[in-house]
């Protein structure tokens, strides 16, 4: 069996349901949904319009060759998903789900959010679409992505701040969990990551494929021949799986993941669940997780709210686990210096959570010398990071900094 | 034989079935929590449901995740769930359930647990997000101790996986009244009139309804239809309210249901 025809529920040891029985009657008619959706000839179209005509795909491929410059000379290429309407991969899975949704006949969406790109992206599906949406966001990101709120407030959505646990996206995915429990029947929980139960990590892998399915043919016709590696950021890990879905057979491409290890894999001021993590069962997969001796899970840490997740979806782990895939941290500082870099050398700010795969492109390309070919997922456009990055490298001056906090 | 089977029916020959009451450990602190299960016991409460806190509570509506929370925030460690588990047992001689979210079983090792619960007088553990579909080692490792395995159905259930929680559960099933969490609610939805009457077609010798149930008569009018109600939020909300001595007359007037 090609490792591209795995489906779930299982990937090797990982994957599964692990969630009330409650829901299981909910994935199972959801799972039905997108077989049928599969299958069927119309689904397909409908949302090849709508990324043609909404999102902007296919998205380019930009070599950047003063990038590429400091990465010992490798020819970079990056895959533009930063150009996508909503400015960063995540629309192609909510465009998807939300088609899912209607099919369903539900009327009312919910979907979790750390960074705020996935509620954003969510609340304007459900704008297109004439769905109610609640977004559930961790007080903490509310208050560090309050831009982000008040695009989801203008797009009609309802944020809900979660004040339990770490009030970060974890717990955020916990009371959307909740709120799927108590109002299945109208509503359509709109994941939005590789994780959780059956179907998720395959579906929302599915509707990404189309990354990695366009820039395995760009590449191919920009160069002659396929990428010696591709590179993205994983946190949950949807951008990673759908670029990297694409090539996983193809046998001489490299496939290298950066987790975030934000002030370093040796303190406990990390996200690296792959490096670091232990299997486990959390937000109804099993897969690795950060967590202490009883099972209990760890609190993450990334200037990347996107990667700040102390869990990973499940194809991730397989991958991991049978060496098809390597993962590799990247701390704070170097993602930061890489997304400085990419901004001076080809005028393209990344996001933060982009701004791992770019160091990761780096380290790569010194070890794999000038005749490398790597592809990199530009997952998303920096804008929303624009007050972490000032504040980060001294371009606030001190009045300017008080009127904007 | 079930030792939790056993007082359910006793509860049923002898009244109108079995309250079965839930506090966490370790909330408001570990000799609280302990004194509080045993005050449960001994004011009614047939079968004491002990929850063991987790960081990432899907079911458990706010009460009870504040509650796990603190016990948590207190430095709670999950070799305190079988002390606690041994404490209680040594003061009262009634079935002691353990209910869990799975990861934590799964880290200290699913042999390893079923047998420490075992050697601590544990009856058995009821798995809020465990189906039976994923449950292979935990059929195994309960055989093989000799423990209760309680899982759940729910309103939107289908027959054929009614059929399954029946035959994999030991001691009873777990009826969901409502599609929700954990919390007290105004009225005990009638889905769970369904459900247990679902159960039954399904081969359930003992469906317990549990979700929202906090006062006597709802007590009353579960048991109508039930072998055993499963009170939850409210007992820990009169145990951080007034104490042990709060948790004592909750339960005995909660018990009241059980004798109408």
């Amino acid at each position: 069996m090609k490792l591209r025809d795995h489906v779930g529920p299982y990937f090797g040891g990982f994957g599964g349901r692990f969630v009330p029985e409650s829901l299981i009657a909910a994935l199972d008619e959801l799972d039905a949904a997108y077989q049928a959706a599969k299958a069927d000839p119309t689904f397909a179209a409908e949302l090849d319009e709508l990324h043609r005509t909404y999102t902007g795909r296919p998205s380019i491929i930009t070599e950047a060759k003063r990038f590429g410059e400091h990465a010992g000379g490798a020819r970079i290429i990056l895959k533009r998903e930063d150009l996508n309407h909503t400015g960063s991969h995540k629309i192609n899975n909510v465009l998807g789900q939300a088609l899912l949704a209607k099919r369903l006949g539900k009327t009312r969406i919910i979907a979790e959010t750390g960074a705020g790109q996935h509620g954003v992206a969510s609340a304007t599906a459900a704008a297109l679409f004439g769905l109610e949406c609640v977004v559930y966001m961790g007080e903490v990101d509310t208050e560090r992505q309050a831009l982000n709120v008040a695009r989801m407030k203008l797009l009609g959505a309802e944020v809900v701040p979660v004040t339990v646990g770490s009030r970060t996206l974890k717990d955020a995915i916990n009371e959307a969990l909740r709120d799927w429990v108590a109002n299945v029947e109208t509503t359509h929980y709109l994941l939005g990551t590789v994780a959780g139960p059956h179907p998720f990590p395959t579906m929302v892998r599915d509707f990404h494929s189309v990354i990695g399915i366009e820039a395995r043919e760009q590449v191919l016709a920009l160069t002659g021949r396929l990428p010696d590696a591709v590179v993205a950021c994983v946190g949950g890990g949807s951008n990673a799986m759908g670029i990297f879905h694409a090539f996983l057979d193809d046998e001489g491409v490299r496939l290298v993941g950066n987790e975030a290890a934000g002030d370093g894999v040796d303190t406990p001021y990390h996200a690296a669940t792959i490096t670091k993590g232990r299997p486990g069962v959390l937000h109804g997969a099993r897969s690795l997780m950060l967590q202490d001796e009883d099972g209990q899970t760890m609190e993450s840490h990334s200037i990347s709210a996107g990667l700040d997740y102390p869990g990973v979806g499940p194809e991730h782990a397989w991958l991991a686990d049978i060496g098809r895939a390597e993962y590799r941290p990247v701390t704070d500082a170097q993602a930061m210096d890489a997304l400085r870099l990419l901004s001076r050398t080809e005028g393209i700010i990344p996001a933060i959570e982009t701004a791992h795969a770019l160091h990761g492109a780096l380290e790569l390309g010194r070890e794999l010398g000038p005749e490398a070919i790597i592809l990199v997922s530009l997952s998303g456009r920096g804008d929303k990071d624009m007050e972490t990055a000032a504040r980060y490298f001294g371009l606030l001056d001190a009045a300017a900094g008080k009127d904007s906090a | 034989m079930s030792h939790v089977a056993d007082t359910i029916r006793t509860r049923n020959a002898e009244a109108a079935g079995a309250l079965i009451g839930y506090l966490p450990v370790g909330f408001p602190d570990l000799d609280t929590s302990v004194d509080a299960a045993v005050a449960l016991l001994e004011n009614g409460v047939d079968v004491l449901e002990l929850g063991l806190p987790y960081s990432d509570p899907v079911m458990d509506g706010a009460m009870i995740q504040r509650a796990t929370q603190t016990a948590l925030s207190n430095g709670f460690r999950l070799r305190d769930g079988f002390e606690a588990v041994e404490r209680i047992r040594s003061r009262v001689d009634a079935p002691v359930l353990v209910m869990t979210y799975w990861n934590p079983v799964v880290q200290y090792g699913v042999d390893r647990f079923a047998a420490d619960l075992r050697n601590a007088g544990g009856a058995g553990l009821i798995t809020p997000d465990l189906i039976p579909d994923e449950a292979a080692d935990w059929m195994a490792a309960s055989s093989a101790n000799e423990l209760d395995r309680v899982f759940l159905a729910a309103p939107s259930s289908s027959d054929a996986r009614m059929r399954q929680a029946v035959e994999a559960s030991r001691g009873f099933v777990y009826a969901v009244s409502t599609m929700g969490i954990t919390g007290a609610r105004a009225d005990v939805d009638a889905a769970a009139r369904g459900v247990v009457s679902r159960l039954r077609e399904a081969g359930a010798e003992n469906a317990c309804v549990g979700l929202g149930i906090s006062t006597p008569d709802q007590v009353a009018d579960v048991l109508s239809y039930a072998d055993g109600a499963i009170v939850g939020s409210r007992l820990v909300a009169a145990l951080e309210e007034g104490g042990v001595a709060a948790v004592a007359e909750v339960a005995a007037a909660l018990a009241t249901g059980t004798r109408r």
